[in-house]
């Protein structure tokens, strides 16, 4: 290890280790930040969510939009997979279908950035108890 | 490197340790590899959450799932139902006592509502055996901070300014010390920190030098820097191995940084930390015990002043803080005095760490704002009494201190309002008391610590607290009168007003609190002889309710004395001379037909 000698090493040194972290510090408040959830069950992983996921991950941090992107479990919509659910704070969440790499480009640029819907929305109809908790 | 998507945070405190929390995190690793999913997912070992009372706690990043109780063998499921298909295992969520439905995010658990954790910031977050970690939390910015932009003088002034006040229990002003024993001429000033944590029920700052050793190391030489000194002492207790072992990887790690050692931040401050080891003697909690237990000799107090910012350790100008006290001072020097001045109460500011025990729902480590109730503490955060029963008082501030009760429910909690109360903040202990517990037992337990901890140097500390305990064992027997009460009260103030340390002065402190608070339970033991909780056995009996007992025998043949006798299907009856009051029969009785009078 190499020794810290001034108070610039030390804030240098910071800065390259704070991405570490980035993902617990955002968990803190994530009311605060794009929320995406991947649908991951078989279906979902079998049309290339993990493809998504990975690409939404990587895309966003490259652009540094304040995300977090995680899976959860079958949305219902196999017809449409990968789907995805993208929860702009402040508006209501929404559901797109279809979701390959060049797909979640177009989302996180008119959408997220650009706060504009794009093709391919599955309207909700449902509630789920999970969703009802997490509103509390 | 990998970038991980996903953070499991397991809590590696010595309570969820006890609980196999180590083999969860082996066998999460083992899970994680078996799903190839290594460069995705990253097990961190973390400090302390708080929620002692759940434990071990496992916690899912980035969406906060916080699961509970969890077990070696849950890893797998956590892994391939959370991880890889995205369901939550609803049967590890916290359940709300309330309302009986799961609650996943640890943000919606009323544990943690209303806390603020600012001496706890990274307890259950980062791992302390990386000092990575740490610096990505700010960490050691403090201290750089403190040495190439700041003087002595103005760092003590930031601290001053902050309010705060020494969290071992006196409540002395931190700045106040540091300025002392800055203005004292020496060529050689120690700095000490206290982690001789004696309190029964009190562990936080256990919890805090396992969960964020680094802090406390930080803020030791950010002291030493500001008294001119750089000689940094622990005195930690022996039996809190696992604290002990993470201090000694941090200091490794720091000294191979760079941040302490020779030449700090290019500065020429020099500061080094070592470790010394206590045998766990609660009067060693006291500073002056402290240093003489620390320089080879009997942990025995001596008279203050000289005080240890004058002479203490070797006889040079010695600053001794407390573990709470230190690991607050990075984040003042961050986030500025006027910015921690602005939580907490007039005279007490930021926050303080307690540790909830006895018959309340969630035991555990909580820290939360000055000025708080006791009433929020104990059953917003702690959950309320365990098994629906009432709440009668709680005793703050270990055996220094005394109980509350439910005309104290209200009161904001701060050093002044504690101490006009008759109890007092003490270290932060805080142990819950329903409807079943004798206050006058209680005042004997307290009594009985003191005793066996005394060192034995002044007479009224010495004889005056076995005198204390004879006379309550004697009230607990029912063979005191109403006199005795009268003598009991008279010595008490003598111990208080004649001991030469913190111990004796405060160690009858639990008689008078209870006296006060709860004078008809002493009288009933010395007029009625009757116990009103049922706890003294002396001032007992068990008796069996004939028209309820149905003469099945079970609770003759469960007494290991023979004390029952009857006919098969007629009633019994308890022999009360020969009874020893073990309560076997009521417990195995199932038509409720015992009882205690």
């Amino acid at each position: 290890m190499t020794k810290v000698k001034t108070l610039d090493d030390l804030k240098k040194m910071r800065n390259e280790l704070q991405s570490k972290l980035t993902l617990r510090e955002k968990s803190d408040h994530p009311e605060k930040m794009v929320q995406i959830k991947v649908s991951m069950a078989t279906c979902g992983i079998a049309s290339g969510a993990k493809e998504t996921m990975n690409y939404l991950i990587e895309e966003l941090d490259n652009r540094a939009v304040d995300a977090v992107v995680t899976q959860t479990g079958c949305m219902g919509y196999c017809h449409s997979e990968p789907t995805i659910e993208v929860h702009v704070p402040g508006t209501e969440p929404v559901v797109y279908g279809h979701v390959d790499t060049k797909k979640a480009e177009e989302i996180i640029t008119k959408h997220i950035i650009g706060g504009e819907l794009v093709d391919g929305v599955i309207p909700v109809s449902y509630t789920t108890p999970n969703e009802d908790e997490n509103e509390k | 490197m990998a970038k991980y998507n996903n953070h499991i945070l397991v809590c590696g405190g010595t309570g969820c340790r006890a609980s196999q929390s180590e083999e969860i995190v082996e066998n999460l690793k083992q899970a994680v590899s078996d799903n190839s999913l290594e460069n995705e997912i990253q097990v961190v070992r973390t400090g302390c959450f708080g929620f002692c009372e759940k434990g071990p706690i496992v916690k899912m990043i980035p969406d906060n799932t916080f699961y509970v109780q969890v077990t070696p063998e849950d890893a797998g499921e956590i892994i391939s139902e959370h991880i890889v298909k995205g369901r939550k295992v609803e049967r590890l969520l916290f359940t709300d006592p309330e309302n009986n439905e799961h609650i996943a995010d640890s943000k919606h658990m009323g544990f943690y509502k209303k806390q603020i954790r600012i001496a706890l910031r990274n307890c259950g977050f980062i791992n302390p055996e990386n000092i990575d970690e740490y610096i990505a939390r700010d960490g050691y910015a403090a201290l750089g901070k403190v040495l190439s932009e700041m003087t002595p003088e103005e760092a003590i002034k930031e601290i001053k300014d902050s309010g705060l006040r020494g969290r071992g229990g006196g409540g002395f002003p931190t700045g106040l010390k540091w300025e002392i024993t800055h203005n004292v001429e020496g060529d050689e000033k120690y700095v000490v920190c206290n982690a001789d944590e004696g309190d029964p029920g009190a562990f936080m700052d256990r919890s805090i030098l396992e969960g964020d050793p680094h802090s406390v190391l930080e803020a030791m030489a950010i002291c030493g820097y500001c008294i001119g000194g750089s000689n940094g002492l622990i005195y930690i207790r022996a039996e809190y191995p696992l604290a002990i072992e993470r201090l000694k990887i941090a200091i490794e790690q720091a000294r191979e940084l760079g941040v302490i050692g020779k030449d700090i931040f290019g500065t020429g401050f020099d500061f080094d930390v070592e470790l010394r080891y206590g045998a766990g003697a609660f009067v060693c909690g006291e500073e002056t015990s402290l240093i003489h237990s620390m320089e080879g000799l009997r942990g025995e107090p001596t008279v203050k002043p000289p005080f240890p910012s004058v002479s203490g350790y070797k006889g040079k100008p010695t600053n001794v803080n407390n573990v709470e006290t230190f690991a607050n001072i990075p984040v003042i020097i961050n986030n500025g005095a006027k910015w921690f001045s602005s939580i907490g109460t007039e005279k007490s500011k930021g926050t303080k760490v307690f540790a909830l025990a006895g018959k309340i729902n969630n035991v555990g480590l909580i820290e939360v704002p000055m000025g708080i109730t006791l009433r929020e503490v104990i059953f917003d955060i702690g959950g309320g009494i365990k098994d629906g029963k009432k709440f009668k008082a709680v005793q703050t501030g270990g055996p220094s201190g005394g109980c509350l009760t439910e005309k104290h429910l209200d009161i904001p909690i701060d050093y002044d309002n504690l101490i006009a109360s008759g109890s007092m903040m003490g270290s932060g202990g805080m142990i819950v008391m329903d409807e079943d517990d004798c206050m006058v037992s209680v005042a004997k337990f307290y009594l009985d610590f003191t005793v066996e901890e005394s060192c034995g140097k002044c007479a009224p500390c010495r004889i005056g607290n076995k005198r204390l305990y004879e006379m309550l064992d004697k009230i607990t027997k029912g063979n005191a009168t109403e006199d005795d009460l009268g003598i009991l009260r008279n010595l008490a103030n003598v111990i208080k007003d004649t001991s030469l340390c913190g111990l004796g002065q405060t160690s009858p402190n639990p008689v008078l609190s209870t006296m006060d608070n709860f004078a008809d339970e002493y009288l009933a033991h010395v007029k009625d002889a009757k116990c009103p909780a049922g706890q003294c056995k002396d001032l007992m009996e068990y008796v069996i309710n004939p028209e309820t007992c149905v003469g099945c025998t079970l609770c003759s043949r469960v007494c290991p004395v023979d004390a029952i006798s009857g006919d098969k299907k007629q009633p019994h009856e308890i022999d009360t001379t020969v009874c020893i009051k073990c309560g076997a029969c009521m417990e195995k009785c199932k038509f409720n037909a015992i009882s205690i009078q």
